[in-house]
């Protein structure tokens, strides 16, 4: 008899739904249905019973096929490059479990790593701008029961959280907020007119690349000082009636996006969005938050947070020491700039969501990439170690993006004979003590 | 498991009221016993200091605004950040350590369990994670109440059973210790952008009072029966003239009865007193009402405190009242961190310079050492830096250096920019106490840790109690003069055992030993209607599901439960 | 008169087609479908001369790539053309940082012209192919 697995926590985005409903076989090694969840996280779920998993490490041969391998070799291998390596790029990190990433430092700080995990092309910007000014936030659960203003500024919940303005920004009914959407006004601010925009009461269009001319503008409209007659293509009176209402607001929230992490300007479009969050304070209460992509790069954060001081991009390379400087030590850069030895990736996809040059460089390097299917990096790695699915095939902590922690679940088993992170990473970090003991590779 | 004899120290045992006298402690098994056999391993402390493991009642040094503080202050690991000697991992971090140096520092420090503050119960996962990442030292955290919207709610209507049902779940889903309450009301008004700055002030939409929650959850504490009492952050941290909001919040205990069966004496701790005890009304006239409060405390001796002293050092304020913090950044316009947190409570991180140069500053650092030192039972009163509020917990060394010789705090005291100043506000001058290596082990160990219920097995080196033991290079009867020295000597013991197991030696750390995980498990009658309306909230209010919210076994690998039967 | 070329401003985003192809895995026809389009404004197709759905090389100063031009669904404005997420977007984003760490994802300038007979790679080709490490 199949059975339902209930309270699932959904591993893709960072909106990290735990509501999820899965069907499972009887004999608890297929999933057969998913309740809840959006295209996306179904989507991944339902991929666990395809065909054409890989079930063993596979090394690139020197006519450029794979060959299987054994784990015992690929640890061995992967040991013996990471000992001989004195600096090695340990990148990803961001789809992975809290326990597991723990392991992975333990290991970076024996032989020199620098970890740096997915927020390095996604919010890094927003982490420099929070390193600079602070930012004033609070849980998801506080804008469902709360907030009555609500602004989306470059970002486009409806394709990449799909569920986040049902679950917690749009729609829901809380405490203080029974009439649903209806007693929220939605702004959405962005340089096209997105699906998500199609939700909102207000549309604002910004020329692309001006998000930091415009917040500066709301900034200035606040303080009721004087404003050009457009800014960013946006009319002035549009401006200064948006700040009025805002003004108006019990709760106001801002959620931001890559719209304004990867455009010119980087942290300080951030930088801004946060000290004009933070100016509105004098009026009334508001808060802004970051929608972060991947479901554990909060998570990846938290861990380096706690260990090291830092929140990426996190160089162990000296051993002794922690550093971090965004330019010097993030991935993109030390890949741009041929700094490291090795690659080392986990729980990524950088050969997708890099750009070309970086990946290039990269795979000039001895690589290995742990991911439980065949992805662009694994096909330019010289060894490819598949996992299980975390979320799915084995738990794990996980942060969302207001930074709840939430333990995912194991729903069905792995494939037989299959590592988890966990227990792949411990085997590299026992090896890496053989090797090290012998007195290097 | 090993055994040692520790000989010819200078023990200071406030347990047995031993006061310096040599005496020789024999360890065996992880405990203090009676006697071991020839081939124990013999510790030479003569001309040494020998205490119990030292426990820290409050310090905020796990949990997300903790880690919002790290992840937001690059700066505060500069050129900080290294490996030291000893089997340890990369340290860094001067007022908001990394859980490795955390763990490490205490221990270098004669410090064997710290208590974690503050848990908002929602994120009680990521407290774990971080005390379980924490080495050496035992560990517990105190789930945060008085905002929570279910106490609340069920103060409001005087049901006091069902809020220690509530509360009696929510320590068995994060695997809390105890009651710990802030900033009663204000943190849920400051969810609005408000505040409440008196016992009286309602909170908006609730409608019930600071003065109803503190009295609601002192009475709840008793009803089950908690190793700790309850533990208060009053209203009004930080603003001239609020030691009359503490004088009315400490009223509050009177006539409160204790109940528990481990030993607590107390119905209400009082934390970092300092924040709490100013007087005029404004920071031009501000003042030192010092005597005043620990005038009442003296006289009452179902209350306990700590200090809060400050350190004068560079360090970053963070606490779950949200609303002080906006307005410490209105003051000193420093990065300012803010969370609020669902039904629960909310939390505020900002970075602060105390400087001797600033009248202000010297005056809270006199206010600080005041407490203590009008303090006429050691045994109520502890010593803390509220870290990293007041300052960091590596500071302690110094201020025992300014408790423990007049001389020491004077030089400090006149020296200040605007000494005159200073001193007219404040009464330190005036004082010729000095604290004695006795009092100290009262207010850092048997004090702590009675406070804490944990009286039978720590804070002492009675047979049969716990081997956690600190011994100091410092010889009693050449007591250092100069602060310098002082703060050497506490800073590097010369050994700390943990649980039997030497951990430090000479100021390294030779061995991670085990750490646990405190926590009590309450256990009270069944209460359908406090499950329903957990039931309820969660489906409709809460953005997580009820399934999800509790501390997975794994993240506490080494649990110590401590168990009540509150069951009437 | 149509422009053999025209320059356009790039920025690279996710979308939900895209997620969805990612899951269903980087090999699939799903990800192919879905990542190897740029969506353009009717204007620019008019200035290019092109018809929608054909094939055109978008260069920008580091790479130049094969998509399928198409017609957006989340309205653009002129000169605004978007590329999703993902190796193809990725062998045109400048990899500058500013120091930042982060590429120039969004807000690039590259040039289309039609190239109706090209092949589009797929998605460990297009890869493998800048790194020079296709199997001959």
């Amino acid at each position: 008899m199949p059975k339902e697995v209930t309270d699932v926590i959904c591993p893709f985005c960072g909106t990290l739904c735990d509501d999820i409903r899965i069907t499972v076989s009887d004999d608890n090694k297929t999933i057969l249905g998913v309740k809840n969840a959006c295209a996306i996280g179904a989507e991944k779920f339902n991929h666990q019973r395809l065909p054409g998993r890989v079930k063993l490490p596979r090394m690139r041969q020197a006519d450029g096929t794979f060959k299987e391998v054994s784990y015992d070799e690929a640890i061995d291998w992967t040991a013996k490059m990471l000992v001989k390596s004195r600096k090695t790029l340990m990148y990803g990190w961001a789809s992975t479990s809290c326990q597991a990433m723990s392991i992975g430092h333990d290991i970076a700080e024996k032989v020199g790593g620098i970890v740096d995990n997915c927020a390095t092309v996604c919010h890094g910007s927003s982490l420099i701008a929070i390193e600079d000014v602070g930012v004033p936030s609070c849980t998801l659960g506080e804008v469902k029961n709360r907030a009555d203003r609500v602004i989306f500024w470059g970002c486009n919940p409806a394709h990449a959280h799909p569920r986040h303005m049902s679950r917690y920004s749009i729609f829901p009914r809380g405490f203080f907020t029974v009439k649903g959407h209806k007693g929220r006004k939605i702004y959405c601010v962005d340089c096209r007119y997105t699906d998500t925009a199609k939700c909102a009461d207000e549309f604002i269009q910004v020329q692309q690349g001006y998000d930091y001319e415009l917040l500066n503008a709301f900034r200035t409209a606040a303080r009721g000082e004087a404003l050009p007659d457009t800014v960013g293509g946006v009319p002035k009176e549009k401006i200064y009636e948006i700040v009025e209402d805002l003004k108006t607001a019990r709760f106001g929230i801002i959620f931001f996006g890559m719209g304004l992490t990867h455009s010119m300007g980087r942290n300080h479009n951030i930088d801004i969005a946060i000290n004009l969050t933070r100016d509105m304070n004098d009026f009334t209460k508001f808060a802004i938050m970051a929608m972060r992509g991947h479901w554990n790069v909060t998570g990846s954060g938290q861990v380096l947070g706690w260990q090291y001081g830092f929140p990426y991009a996190v160089d162990l390379s000296r051993r002794d020491q922690a550093r971090h400087q965004t330019g010097e030590t993030t991935s993109v850069d030390l890949l741009n700039r041929n700094e490291v030895e090795a690659c080392f990736y986990i729980a990524t996809d950088p050969g997708a969501h890099f750009p070309v040059d970086a990946m290039v460089s990269s795979s000039k390097k001895p690589t290995v990439t742990i991911d439980p299917h065949i992805n662009c990096t694994t096909e330019i790695s010289d060894l490819h170690i598949p996992v299980a699915m975390v979320g799915v095939e084995t738990g794990g902590c996980a942060y969302r993006m207001d930074n709840v922690p939430i333990e995912t679940r194991k729903v069905v088993e792995p494939p037989e004979g299959m590592l988890t992170d966990e227990e792949l990473l411990t085997r590299i970090n026992q090896r890496v003590d053989e090797l090290l003991a012998k007195g290097g590779a | 498991m090993s055994e040692y004899i520790i000989k010819n120290g200078h023990v200071f045992d406030p347990v047995q009221g031993i006061k310096g006298d040599k005496k020789d402690i024999a360890v065996k098994d992880g405990k203090i016993v009676d006697k071991v056999g020839s081939s124990a391993k013999t510790i030479d402390a003569k001309g040494k200091t020998v205490m119990a493991g030292a426990l820290d009642i409050h310090a905020h040094v796990a949990g997300p605004k903790v880690n919002a503080g790290r992840w937001y202050r690059p700066e505060d690991k500069h050129f900080d950040s290294h490996k030291v000697p000893g089997i340890t991992r990369i340290e860094g971090g001067k007022s908001i350590p990394t859980v490795f140096k955390t763990g490490y520092a205490y221990a270098r420090m004669g410090f064997t369990f710290v208590m974690e503050a503050a848990m908002p119960p929602m994120y009680a996962r990521h407290v774990h994670e971080e005390i379980h990442d924490t080495p050496i030292i035992d560990e517990a955290a105190l789930p945060v109440f008085g905002n929570n919207w279910f106490i609340l709610e069920y103060l409001k209507n005087q049901e006091v059973e069902n809020a220690a049902a509530y509360i009696a779940w929510i320590l068995r889903q994060t695997k809390g210790y105890g009651i710990k309450c802030v900033n009663p009301g204000g943190t849920e008004a400051w969810a609005w952008g408000l505040n409440c700055l008196t016992i009286d002030d309602p909170v908006p939409y609730f409608d019930i009072t600071p003065a109803e929650i503190v009295t609601g959850l002192m009475k709840a504490n008793e009803y089950l029966g908690l190793p700790h009492s309850f533990h208060v952050h009053q209203n009004d941290l930080g603003n001239p003239g609020n030691f009359k909001v503490t004088l009315d919040t400490l009223k509050l205990a009177d006539g409160i009865k204790v109940r528990n069966n481990f030993g607590r004496e107390q119905v209400m701790h009082s934390t970092h007193l300092q924040f709490h005890a100013y007087g005029g009304d404004s920071f031009a006239n501000i003042e030192s009402k010092s005597k005043e409060i620990m005038d009442y405390i003296n006289k009452h001796d179902n209350i306990t405190m700590d200090t809060g002293n400050v350190t004068l050092d560079e360090t970053t304020t963070m606490t779950a009242d949200g609303p002080f913090e906006h307005h410490l950044h209105a003051l000193n316009h420093l990065k300012w961190f803010n969370v609020d947190v669902e039904l629960e409570t909310g939390a505020g991180v900002v970075p602060y310079i105390y400087s001797p140069n600033v009248s202000v500053n010297a005056i809270q650092w006199a206010i600080g050492l005041e407490l203590a030192l009008y303090a006429k039972d050691p045994m109520r009163c502890f010593i803390s830096t509220d870290h990293p509020n007041a300052g960091p917990f590596t500071r302690y060394p110094r201020v025992y250096s300014w408790l423990m010789s007049k001389k020491v705090r004077d030089e400090r005291l006149n020296t200040f920019k605007n000494a005159d100043k200073v001193i007219d506000a404040t009464y330190l001058a005036e004082i010729d106490k000095e604290i004695s290596l006795y009092e100290l082990a009262q207010m850092t160990r048997a004090g702590p840790a009675k406070a804490l219920g944990l009286g039978k097995d720590y804070g002492g080196l009675a047979n049969g109690m716990n081997a956690d033991i600190a011994i100091y290079n410092i010889n009693p009867d050449k007591f250092p003069s100069t602060g310098a020295e002082i703060e050497k000597a506490f800073a590097n013991v010369a050994y700390l055992f943990k649980d039997g197991k030497i951990c430090v030696e000479e100021g390294k750390v030779v061995d991670i030993g085990k750490k646990h995980t405190f926590w009590v498990d309450a256990k009270v009658n069944e209460n359908k209607q406090v499950m329903h309306d957990i039931r309820e909230k969660f489906l409709k209010y809460y953005s997580l599901s009820e399934a999800n919210y509790p501390v997975p076994e794994s993240y506490a690998p080494h649990q110590h439960i401590l168990t009540v039967d509150a069951v009437q | 008169m149509a422009e053999k070329k025209i320059t356009l401003n790039i920025i690279t985003c996710r979308t939900i087609q895209q997620g969805v192809g990612m899951e269903a895995g980087k090999t699939s026809q799903k990800y192919f479908d879905a990542c190897t389009i740029i969506q353009m404004h009717p204007d620019d197709f008019k200035k290019l001369g092109a018809w929608r759905n054909t094939n055109v090389r978008v260069t920008s100063s580091v790479g130049s790539v094969i998509l399928k031009a198409v017609e957006t669904r989340e309205d653009l404005v002129p000169g605004l053309a978007h590329i999703p997420m993902g190796p193809w977007a990725n062998r045109i984003v400048p990899g500058y940082t500013f120091s930042t760490g982060e590429p120039c994802f969004k807000g690039f300038p590259a040039d289309v012209e039609i190239a109706a007979g090209e092949r589009i790679m797929g998605a460990i080709e297009v890869l493998q192919d800048a790194c020079g490490l296709i199997r001959k």
